[in-house]
Formats: C-alpha cells, sequence, structure tokens
C-alpha cells in the first residue's frame, strides 16, 4: 500500500511517527501551514514556520524515506489578529518555492470579515500562482461556513477542480460534491469523522475528488489513520487498486496541477505495510535519476 | 564584475538537459544577465524549470545546484562583490534548503573579495547535513580557526564526511585533535562505534604544518 498523506502537520509529530508512517506505507505528504495551538503575535513568527516548512521538515522527512510538500497561507483563526494580517504580504515569496503545492489553509474559523478578507485575498493569490487551495472548514457551524466557502470560491475565478474544501462530513459532503471541488477527509480517533464513515461515504458516491488525510497535528490525532482508512476500504470489499487510487494517485492528481510536486507520481509500491522496509530517499528525486523540468 | 567557478561543466548540465529545459536554463541567464536583481525571482523556480537529481558526468553534483550557481555568475558578471554579496544574502534568507545549499556553492567558487562567511556560519547552525557539507567547502578558508574547528567536528556528529571538508591536511591542528579525542573518549566510555573519518581527522592533525608549527613554538 504506497500512501501520499494530503493534510498532516508533522512539524508536531516525533520521528517514532515517521517511522512508524514509513513501516505503513507513508512515501509522501503534504503538511498544509496552520495554527500552532498557541497564538502567534508577529510576522516574524511566521515566516520562521514557512522557513521550517521548506527546510528543516523537509529534510527531516527526508531521513525517513518521505517526501516532505506544504501549502502555504495565513490560516483563518490568526487572520483575526491584526499583528498577524501583515504576514500577507509576504507570502509570495513562499508561494513561489519548490515542494510548495497549494496555498492553504484558508477558509473559515469563526466567519468574520476579517477572516473572509484574508480567504478572498488568499484564493486570488492561488489563481495569481496557478496553484490550487486548501480551504479548511470550521469545526462549529460546519454547513453554513461550507456554503459561504463554495460561494466565494465560484466569486474568485478558482476552477472548482483546483479547490479542496477539507474536514467534510456527511452533513457538508454533497454541496462540496455538487460544486465540483475536492472533498478532504480527516480521519480523526474521536467521532469527527472515522474510517468506517468513510467507506460508507465511497460506496455512496465513489471514489472521485476524494482526499484521505489524517490530520494529524498537536492534539490526539493519529498518523496512521490514512492507512487504517485503507485496511477499512479492504474489508469492506473495494480492491487494492481502489485504495491506490484514494490513497495515492488521487492526491497526485489534486496536487500535481500545481506543477510542484517532489516525489515521483509513478512510485513503485517497493515496500508496501513491510515494517522491515528500511527507510532510504528513494521515494524521493533525490539520489535518483534525474527528473526533467521544463514546466512553469 | 565578480567572478564565480561554475559548479560543473556548461556542457556537462547542457548533456543532461532536454531541449526545454534547456531553452529554460538560457532564457533565466539571460534574465538575471539582464537585470542581476532578478535573481531572487527566478532562483526558487529554477529547479522545476530545468531539472533536479545527481548530475552525469559530476561526480556528488546536482544538476539544480549547478544551473542555480550558473544563475549566480550570470547575475555576478554585472555586480561588483558586495552588490553580489547582498544578493546572495537576501537569496539565502528567504531560500528553501535547495537555494540556500546554491548559494553555498557560488560562495565555494567565488574570487577572495566576497566574503560570505556569515551565511556560512548560518548554514553550520543547521543541522541539514547538505548545508553543513557545502559550508565546509573553499569558502570556508574565511572561517576562524575556532569555527573551523567547530564545522569539523560538527561533520564527525552529522556524519557528513570529512573528505567534503576543505583544508582538512592544511588546517587540522593540535587543538582540533584534542577536541576529537575527547568525542572519541566520549563515544567509546558510552560503548558507541567510533565514526571511521575520527580517525581520518587525528591522522591530518598528526601531519598537518599547523601541529608541527605549535610543537616548535
Ligand atoms: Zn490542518
Amino acid at each position: 500500500m504506497r500512501i501520499f498523506d494530503p493534510h498532516i502537520h508533522m512539524t508536531s509529530r516525533t520521528t517514532d511517527d515517521y517511522e512508524a508512517m514509513h513501516a505503513a506505507g507513508v512515501r509522501a505528504l503534504v503538511e498544509p501551514a496552520f495554527w500552532l495551538g498557541q497564538p502567534r503575535t508577529s510576522v516574524g513568527s511566521f515566516t520562521d514556520y514557512f522557513d521550517a516548512l521548506v527546510g528543516w521538515e523537509r529534510f527531516r522527512a527526508a531521513q525517513f524515506g518521505i517526501a516532505h510538500h506544504c501549502t502555504i497561507a495565513l490560516n483563518p483563526k490568526e487572520a483575526n489578529d491584526p499583528r498577524c494580517a501583515e504576514v500577507l504580504d509576504v507570502l509570495p515569496r513562499y508561494l513561489a518555492k519548490d515542494g510548495v503545492v497549494a496555498v492553504g489553509e484558508v477558509g473559515f474559523d469563526s466567519m468574520t470579515v476579517e477572516e473572509e478578507k484574508a480567504f478572498v485575498r488568499q484564493l486570488e493569490l492561488a489563481v495569481e500562482f496557478e496553484l490550487p487551495a486548501m480551504v479548511h472548514t470550521p469545526h462549529r457551524d460546519k454547513e453554513q461556513g461550507t456554503r459561504r466557502t463554495l460561494e466565494l470560491v465560484t466569486e474568485s475565478g478558482l476552477a472548482p477542480g483546483m479547490v479542496v474544501v477539507d474536514h467534510l462530513n456527511e452533513v457538508t459532503v454533497d454541496q462540496v460534491d455538487d460544486a465540483g471541488c475536492w472533498m478532504g477527509f480527516s480521519i480523526y480517533p474521536d467521532t469527527k469523522m472515522d474510517e468506517h464513515r468513510m467507506v460508507a461515504i465511497l460506496q455512496r458516491r465513489g471514489l472521485d475528488r476524494v482526499l484521505v488525510n489524517s490530520a494529524a497535528d498537536w492534539g490526539r490525532s493519529d498518523p496512521l489513520k490514512t492507512a487504517k482508512t485503507g485496511a477499512a476500504m479492504l474489508e469492506a470489499g473495494f480492491s487494492a487498486d481502489d485504495v491506490d487510487r484514494v490513497l495515492w494517485r488521487n492526491p497526485i492528481e489534486f496536487f500535481g496541477q500545481s506543477g510542484r510536486l517532489l516525489v515521483d507520481p509513478d512510485l513503485t509500491d517497493d515496500a508496501g505495510a513491510d515494517a522491515d522496509s528500511s527507510p532510504d530517499s528513494s521515494a524521493t528525486f533525490e539520489g535518483n535519476s534525474i527528473l526533467r523540468g521544463s514546466r512553469d | 564584475m565578480t567572478a564565480i567557478q561554475p559548479l560543473a561543466d556548461p556542457s556537462v548540465v547542457e548533456a543532461a538537459l532536454d531541449e526545454g529545459a534547456h531553452e529554460q536554463w538560457r532564457a533565466l541567464e539571460d534574465e538575471v544577465a539582464a537585470d542581476p536583481a532578478r535573481l531572487g525571482r527566478v532562483f526558487p523556480a529554477a529547479a522545476r524549470k530545468t531539472g533536479r537529481g545527481p548530475l552525469p558526468g559530476a561526480d556528488g553534483v546536482l544538476l539544480e545546484d549547478a544551473v542555480r550557481v550558473s544563475l549566480v555568475r550570470s547575475a555576478a558578471r554585472s555586480l561588483d562583490p558586495e552588490a553580489l554579496l547582498a544578493e546572495l544574502r537576501e537569496v539565502y534568507r528567504y531560500g528553501d534548503s535547495d537555494e540556500k545549499r546554491a548559494v553555498l556553492h557560488a560562495l565555494n567558487g567565488a574570487d577572495d573579495e566576497l566574503d560570505g562567511t556569515d551565511l556560512l556560519l548560518d548554514a553550520l547552525r543547521t543541522n541539514d547535513t547538505r548545508l553543513v557539507a557545502a559550508a565546509m567547502g573553499p569558502h570556508s578558508d574565511r572561517l576562524d580557526a575556532d569555527a573551523w574547528r567547530q564545522g569539523v567536528l560538527k561533520c564527525l556528529f552529522t556524519g557528513v564526511p570529512v573528505s567534503s571538508v576543505t583544508g582538512l591536511a592544511r588546517r587540522a591542528d593540535r587543538e582540533l585533535a584534542e577536541m576529537v579525542q575527547r568525542y572519541q573518549r566520549e563515544r567509546e566510555a558510552a560503548g558507541r562505534d567510533v565514526p571511521l573519518d575520527v580517525q581520518v581527522v587525528l591522522d591530518a592533525c598528526a601531519a598537518s604544518p599547523e601541529q608541527n608549527r605549535q610543537k616548535d613554538s
């Protein structure tokens, strides 16, 4: 099972997690820029964080044979703090980097005017940099937040296929589906969304435009939820190819639209769920043959 | 104008690029040659526009590093050392690890007028082995003895081969030998393997002119 976790905050995770993820088949991931739990109070705090996402964390992941990508944005929660709003001016610098595969997480937390302003501005940046957007949906009043999100996406001119709306559940999935956006599901160890409910949603509406992630961070979460969802799919009668589609080819298709992937899309399933597989950099282009570019 | 040595022979780079990538490379070089201030703009996209990975025919060199150093060369042709250094500091400050490493490689091929010591020291404070290795290249001649010895010790700690350290035979001295011996004792006391490079450094210290000069004085 080769796995691409399209949403996981590795900065908050340990090297044990990296080892366990590699053993479970994770070979690539996307770490969205988000809130650290402790509110930031200055732009410098953001730039150091962004530097870590395109620097140290990428290096750390490579030590475990995992290709690390990230998304860059001012998150909705901190968009409400005027001391942080100026970070919007430094985003273009980071949106130009290799391995930055989307603008995100953007969206709503408390549905304020400030949040909407930052959200709209960052959708413009996605259009300008020809990058997909990763949209966070609020934990409170998710349905209303999702509706307003889809209105703003339509107004932005960004193609629906360039947008993933994340943290969906049974109540919000259909409106996102109907809008033609990608649907992100975060599988948590508690009740928000679990792997069996995920399987039921896949059975109902199919595998198209679905991204399954662990959204693991500094809170109670499980970086192996992607693999566990794959196992639950197999148990429910989905084929290995179906699992590969959801856990590998879908994220490659979505984030590949950025032209910035640092992993071989055709990476062979070298080790699968083999616990003995030794981490090396074979998952990435480093140490491998030349990847030709000439995209822009 | 400031001279920067290429990281790899341009014909070797050319051979590694297909036609489209080659055109992109030329276009990036022309853009920077026309306006050196564009360096920071073209640097991030250089790898995805040309290519990345080990460069065939240039041992240990990555294609993306060779391309980025060539862009620094283009900018350097119309900049005096001070202006070039200002550009490189900007590119380094806001670069990802690949961009930072390319700046260090460019410094390694720079002539004597350019002093990027501050960037080397920044790289040596990281634990990114690719940055540490690049920081101990030829430009590390600029580091004072204390910083250079700490750099060598950091290579031993982080597993950067000391073969990538410039001037080991020339600069190794008694003080470095003592530092490395203390490191060796610590490893042995803990029952851990001692990296083979420890002996390489100690041998260099024993044989170096610095060591003998200190004995004489
Ligand atoms: Zn998140």
